[in-house]
Parts: C-alpha cells; structure tokens; sequence
C-alpha cells in the first residue's frame, strides 16, 4: 500500500507543478504591458500586407535611432500590426481597451478617430500641444481632423490625402481624346469612357470602386466623390451639422448612385465580378495602370507611393504615362472641382504608460525636416505651411503640387461614430446598383432603411 | 464506502486540469453569453449597458440574418450531409473492392486535401473557380461555355469546396466502420441471394449505423463553424449570397464593432449545432 501511496503522490505534485509551470508563463505575460518600463515607448502601426513595401518601417525606424541617440537610457520599440485596414482598426481597438496591452503611441485613421474618443481609447493632447511651437505650422483644417466634438484635439495629423481622375495618355491618343483632358461635368467623364469602350477595345474605360469587398474606398474615393459634387457645394450631403444628424432621401444620392449605375450597366467599369474582388485597389495600383489596361481611374493621392523606387512596384514613367484631372461637378456648378480628404494622426492611447515620452516621439517625427522626409517618402500631401512651401517637396514629386492645391477645396468626411456603419450602408447601396439587383430608388430607399438603424433614428429628410 | 480524504487525494491530479478548464474554457463561454445580453461595441461607445435580449430581437427581425441562417443550412445539408457524408461512404466502398495500388493513390490524394490548412485548401479551390481560373481553363480547352460560380453560385462554389476538402474524413471513419463488419455476414446474404442493393440496404448500412451517426453529427458540427474557407474564397459575398452564420458573426463583431450583436449571434450559432447534434443523438438512441 505505501508505495502505491507515495507514487500516487508524487505524480499528483508532479502534476500540479507541471500545471503551475506551464501556466505560470501564460499568465505572466498579460502582464507586461507598456507601463512595465517607464524608458521603453511602445509604438504600434500599421505594416502593409505587402511584403515588399515597407515604406513606413523604414522611416520609423530612422526615427527611431535619431530619438534613441537624442535621449540616451530611452528605447523605442516599434509593434507593427501587419492586416489590412479593417482588421487593422479592430486589432487596435482590442489592444487600447486594457492598460496590460495598449502601446504608448498609435497610428490612428481619420475615419475612427471620433469613434475610438467616444470610446475612451485616446488622450486629449492639448496640454502638450499648447507648448509645442511647431504646432502653429499645421493648416486649420488639420488641426480640426483630430479634434472631438468635446472641442479637444486628440491627434497630430501627419499628413492628409486628396482625390481626382488618373488617366493613361496612351489610351487616351488611341481614342482621339485630348492629353490635357479636364472634364467640366460628369457628363464630361461619362462620354470620355463611353468613347474609349468604343473606339479602344480591350481596356477598362472608367473605375469607380464599388461595394463592400473595396470598403471605405468605395464610399470614398467612389461615392463621395461624386455626392460631394452635387447640390449647391455649400451643405454637407451626407450629414446635417445643425441639426446634428444623418441626411435621408437626398435627390444628390440617387444621382450619385445613378451614376455608379450608368457606369456599370454600360460596362464602362471593370467587369462587376472583378470590381467586387476584395483585392481590387491592389488589381487596379498594380496591374491595370501599370500595364495600360485602364482608360481613367477615379483614385486616391497616394497612388505613385507603391510605383517610387524602392517600394516594391516600380514604375517611375508613371508620371509621363499618366495624366491628372479634378474630379468635376454634377453639372459643373461652383466651386467645379470636387476632392475628399482622410489621413492619419498619431496618438496617444488613454492607458499607454509612458505619454510623456509618447509625445517627445511625435515631436521628433515632426521636425520641419522629418515631416518633410515622411510626406515624401509616402506620397503624402503636406499639413504644415513650412513643409508645403518647400521648394524641395514641391518638386520631388510630379503631381504633388496637384494634389496639394486640392487641400484648399477638399471635403472631410462627417467621421462622426456612426459613419463606419452608414459607410457599410453606402457600399451596399453601391453594390445593388452595380450588380443591377436594385434600381437606384430602390438602393436609394434602403439605404434610407439602413440609416435609421445605423444611427439610431438619427436622421433627416431633405 | 470511501473515505473522503482518499477521495479527495484521487481528486487532486485532476484539479489543475479542471482549474485550467474553468479558466479557460468555462470562463470565456461564460463571458460570451453574458456579453450576448449586453450593447458592448469595440468603438464609439463611452459605456456598454444590459439590454436583454434586445440583440436577439434585432437578429431574429434583420433580413441578412435570416438570410444567413438559410445559407448556413444549404451549406449543412449540401455539403456535409450529402456531399462529404454520401461521398466518404461510396469511396470507402469503392475502395474496399479496389487494387492495393488504385486504394493508396486514392487515400493518399483524398487524404491531402484533408490535410492541407483550411486557407491554403481556400485559396487553391478561389484559384480553381476564379474567372481566370483552372476549371474555366480546363473547359475551355474542351470547348465548353465557362463558369463564374464564385459569382454566379457563390454558395455552390464553396459548399463544393468543403466537400473536397472534408470528405476524406468520412471516408476514414466509413473504412474503419466497414472493415467492422463480419465477412460471415455478407456472405451468407449472398448465399440467401440478396444482390448489392439489398445488401447496402439491410446488411452494411444497419450494421454501421453508429459510426454514421457519429460520422454525421461531427461533420455537421464542423462544416457549421466554417469560417477561414468561405472567407477566403468569396467573403460572403457577392453581396451577401455566401455569408453563412460565422460569416456574419464576424462582420456584425469586428467590422461593424458590433460585439454585443456578434455575440447574441454567436449563441445562436451554437443552439443550431446543438439542435442538429440532439436529432442525431435521438437518432442512435431508437434505432439501435
């Protein structure tokens, strides 16, 4: 009996101790969040799903050497979340909801921002931004794309982005449409495409991202390009700032969609089963342009940033291959041009441990000469006076003096909390017109429906 | 009859495994349901409150739910009950007559797709029906009219999908089940002259009715929680025409931020499984 006993009890400590000591490192290493160190910055950003581009780790990791030398015994390390953009949001969102695993320093999209301060998730700036200098540099628009409806600033913006139409010359010569094309209405872009379907076969007239597996894109550089451009420019169409609420059953919606409807029933887009691929801002950056495929690309700033040496892609006759043009009006009515702009903002997370040395981080970033780096390294559109008016900025890039005068007559988007879910309800609005299950009053009419649920009733007739 | 402390000495190289358990395996399912009953969103929320069950309200009054639940059951029935179930069984019966050779090639091909990581097997199946993809090559070349089923026929195209990649196990659960079965038996059945239909029907299949009880509620179970397959081939959509329940559960969750709903769907989930698993279980329970 006894060794029976003795071996019956051994094993049970060895167990246990087994247990314990497989357990033990799960446990512990919840505990090693950001406030473990008070010398270590935690960084987090986005890394692209695409391996060879890795525009962003360099520079931050450039960054990263300068401040580590400026404050000795001070360590910087980076986190990069590698997803796309929507698991990018939703990884962020996990890590800022508890002090064990929130960094001390996120990279934040305009588009939530307002959502994640209602939440609780970031830290008002303003004591750090009132002795900042530099912050005086920065365009008011920019100040205002991270600034709550509390009336407080939680980001520096590093960056903004603008939109327009990207046509190929090539094609363009081909169908005997002018190189120094600038359409003055919709009508304008629309007889372009029909005629380069007619007179070069083979090639896509006209992309418009469309639906839920292109996302924000297509609400964005999509949809909003063109509501933006209805009615009298002066009122929000998407949203009622007096009032404070959404804007149903706009006559500008249904025109708007009427047009993403033309576009894909005369088959001027690209095939409906290649425009609801998931992968099609990467199809249209990476194949069709490149490769002379696509007639006029209704798109973002950024485009050259996967063409630049280096990144991966490189195309440097982009800019001889491609023409510029501002998106127009409806009908040409004032102001003329449409653009919408995003970007990001650098923040600092309510839990982080060490904001203090966060936002050193963020002035070290934003030196004149850092910033200037950055905006060019990435395609960006520059935020601050003393960085726009650079000669050297201007000219590294053609095209940036394009984008950069749009700053002056760009749209935000109402990035209220709300607006991820009615930006869902725009992308299936979009997508039943463009796969021609609705007709535009009724995607028009349930959109209307999806609204009040999305918003919580918070809605306007106009 | 025992003595507590030796009871209690038995118990102890237990607990830990049973502390871990609770930990985490009780206690997120715990959370998930208590979760389920309350508004929780990822963003754009300063406080979550209890609502009851104001989120299974919402679902059971919300089109694309309703529409999920639908394409989850064809998918069950398509590809598990008929597809993986139907076709595990005719290989398992085809290869008991089969050549050594012609069985290892067979098994070892079968087995592959079982064995591949469920996004690679997505992929290879996206690359096979995709526009530009091999199934429109090979009907090309034999001048036949193409297809764009993971457009045209989302469903179809990934309940197909799950079929190749799933039947290998039923295929194995129906060998073993098969080689079960005394030779005796069927030999006497053909003495008596029942012909091969007859012999399926009142021989073989009676005989391993437990394993396709147990084969049937363990791929249902499965194919019901399907998500990194669908996902990659087509995201649910085009539209919603592929979004089975998993599917959108994780969009109401994560990219609606709508975790509260996710959840609430999530449960309802599992009461689906759970029905499907007692009908089977009742199944076993009279026939037998």
């Amino acid at each position: 009996m006894r060794p029976t006993a003795a071996r019956f009890r051994s094993t049970s400590v060895l167990t246990a101790l087994l247990a314990v000591s497989l357990a033990a490192p799960t446990l512990t290493a919840c505990g090693g969040g950001s406030g473990s160190d008070p010398d270590t910055v935690k960084i987090s950003f986005k890394q692209s799903t695409d391996n060879s581009i890795h525009v962003m780790d360099d520079y931050l990791a450039g960054i990263k050497k300068q401040f580590e030398k400026e404050n000795p015994g001070k360590k910087v390390e980076l986190v990069p979340i590698k997803a796309p953009d929507s698991e990018y949001y939703t990884k962020l969102q996990q890590m800022l909801r508890s002090p064990k695993t929130a960094p001390d320093l996120v990279y934040e999209d305009t588009f939530l921002i307002n959502s994640d301060i209602t939440s609780g998730y970031l830290k008002p700036l303003d004591p750090y931004l009132a002795k900042w200098k530099d912050w005086d540099q920065f365009i008011d628009t920019a100040k205002a794309a991270a600034k709550a409806e509390d009336g407080k600033t939680y980001g520096v913006p590093d960056g903004t982005d603008t939109r327009g139409l990207w046509f190929d010359k090539g094609i363009f010569e081909k169908a005997g449409l002018p190189t120094d094309w600038q359409p003055k209405t919709w009508d304008d872009v629309l007889a372009a495409a029909r005629t380069v379907k007619e007179k070069v076969p083979g090639v896509t007239p006209l992309n418009v991202y469309t639906g839920k597996p292109a996302g924000e894109a297509a609400t964005m550089q999509g949809f909003e390009m063109l509501l933006y451009g209805t009615g009298d420019g002066t009122s929000d169409p998407l949203y009622d700032k007096a009032s404070k609420k959404w804007v149903a059953g706009g006559q500008g919606f249904k025109d708007a969609l009427g047009f993403v409807h033309t576009v894909y029933q005369e088959k001027l887009g690209t095939d409906v089963s290649q425009a609801l691929d998931p992968n099609i801002q990467t199809i249209v950056r990476g194949e069709l342009l490149p490769k002379g495929k696509l007639a006029i690309d209704l798109d973002g700033s950024w485009l050259p940033q996967d063409w630049l040496q280096g990144s991966g892609h490189e195309w440097p006759e982009w800019s001889k291959e491609l023409g510029l043009a501002y998106m127009p009006t409806q009908h040409g009515q004032a102001p003329g041009k449409v653009s919408m702009s995003g970007g990001w903002t650098w923040s600092i997370p309510a839990k982080a441990g060490n904001p203090d040395l966060a936002f050193k981080f963020i002035q070290t970033m934003q030196t004149k000469a850092n910033a200037q780096k950055w905006y060019i390294a990435n395609s960006g559109i520059a935020v601050r006076r003393d960085v726009a008016s650079d000669p050297a900025y201007v000219k590294a890039q053609p095209g940036i003096k394009f984008f950069t005068d749009l700053v002056s007559s760009t749209h935000y988007r109402p990035a209220y909390p709300a607006y991820p879910k009615v930006s869902t309800a725009i992308q299936e609005a979009m997508e039943s017109v463009t796969t021609g299950d609705a007709s535009v009053d009724k995607a028009a009419s349930d959109y209307d429906e999806a609204l009040k649920a999305a918003t919580d009733n918070q809605v306007v007739q106009k | 009859m025992s003595d507590p402390r030796r009871s209690l000495a038995r118990a102890l190289p237990v607990a830990p495994a049973v502390v871990l358990l609770l930990l985490f395996l009780a206690g997120p399912i715990a959370y998930c349901a208590y979760i389920a009953f309350t508004d929780l969103q990822l963003t754009g929320q300063a406080h979550s409150s209890f609502v009851g069950f104001a989120n299974f309200r919402t679902a059971f009054g919300d089109e694309a739910f309703l529409n999920a639940v639908w394409l989850t059951l064809v998918f069950t029935v398509v590809s598990s009950l008929v597809g993986q179930n139907t076709l595990g069984l005719a290989l398992a019966a085809l290869m008991q007559r089969a050549s050594k050779p012609v069985r290892t090639l067979t098994g070892g091909v079968v087995i592959t797709a079982w064995v591949l990581p469920e996004v690679v097997a997505g992929f290879l199946l996206y690359a096979f029906f995709r526009k530009e993809g091999t199934l429109n090559a090979i009907l090309d070349a034999l001048h036949l009219p193409s297809q764009n089923w993971l457009y045209t026929l989302p469903i179809l195209a990934v309940s197909f999908a799950n079929v190749w990649r799933g039947t290998a196990f039923s295929m194995l659960v129906y060998s073993a089940a098969l080689n079960e079965i005394p030779k005796e038996i069927t030999e006497a059945a053909e003495v008596d002259g029942a012909g091969g239909p007859s012999r399926l029907w009142h021989i073989t299949l009676p005989m391993i009715r437990r394993s396709i009880g147990t084969n049937l509620m363990l791929n249902t179970l499965q194919t019901l929680s399907v998500f990194g397959l669908i996902w990659v081939m087509t995201r649910g959509g085009p539209g919603n025409k592929s979004q089975t329940l998993p599917l959108f559960m994780y969009e109401q969750a994560f990219q609606n931020s709508m975790i509260g709903y996710g959840t609430a769907v999530a449960l309802l989930l599992l009461l689906v499984g759970s029905v499907f698993s007692v009908m089977y279980m009742r199944l076993l329970r009279t026939e037998v």
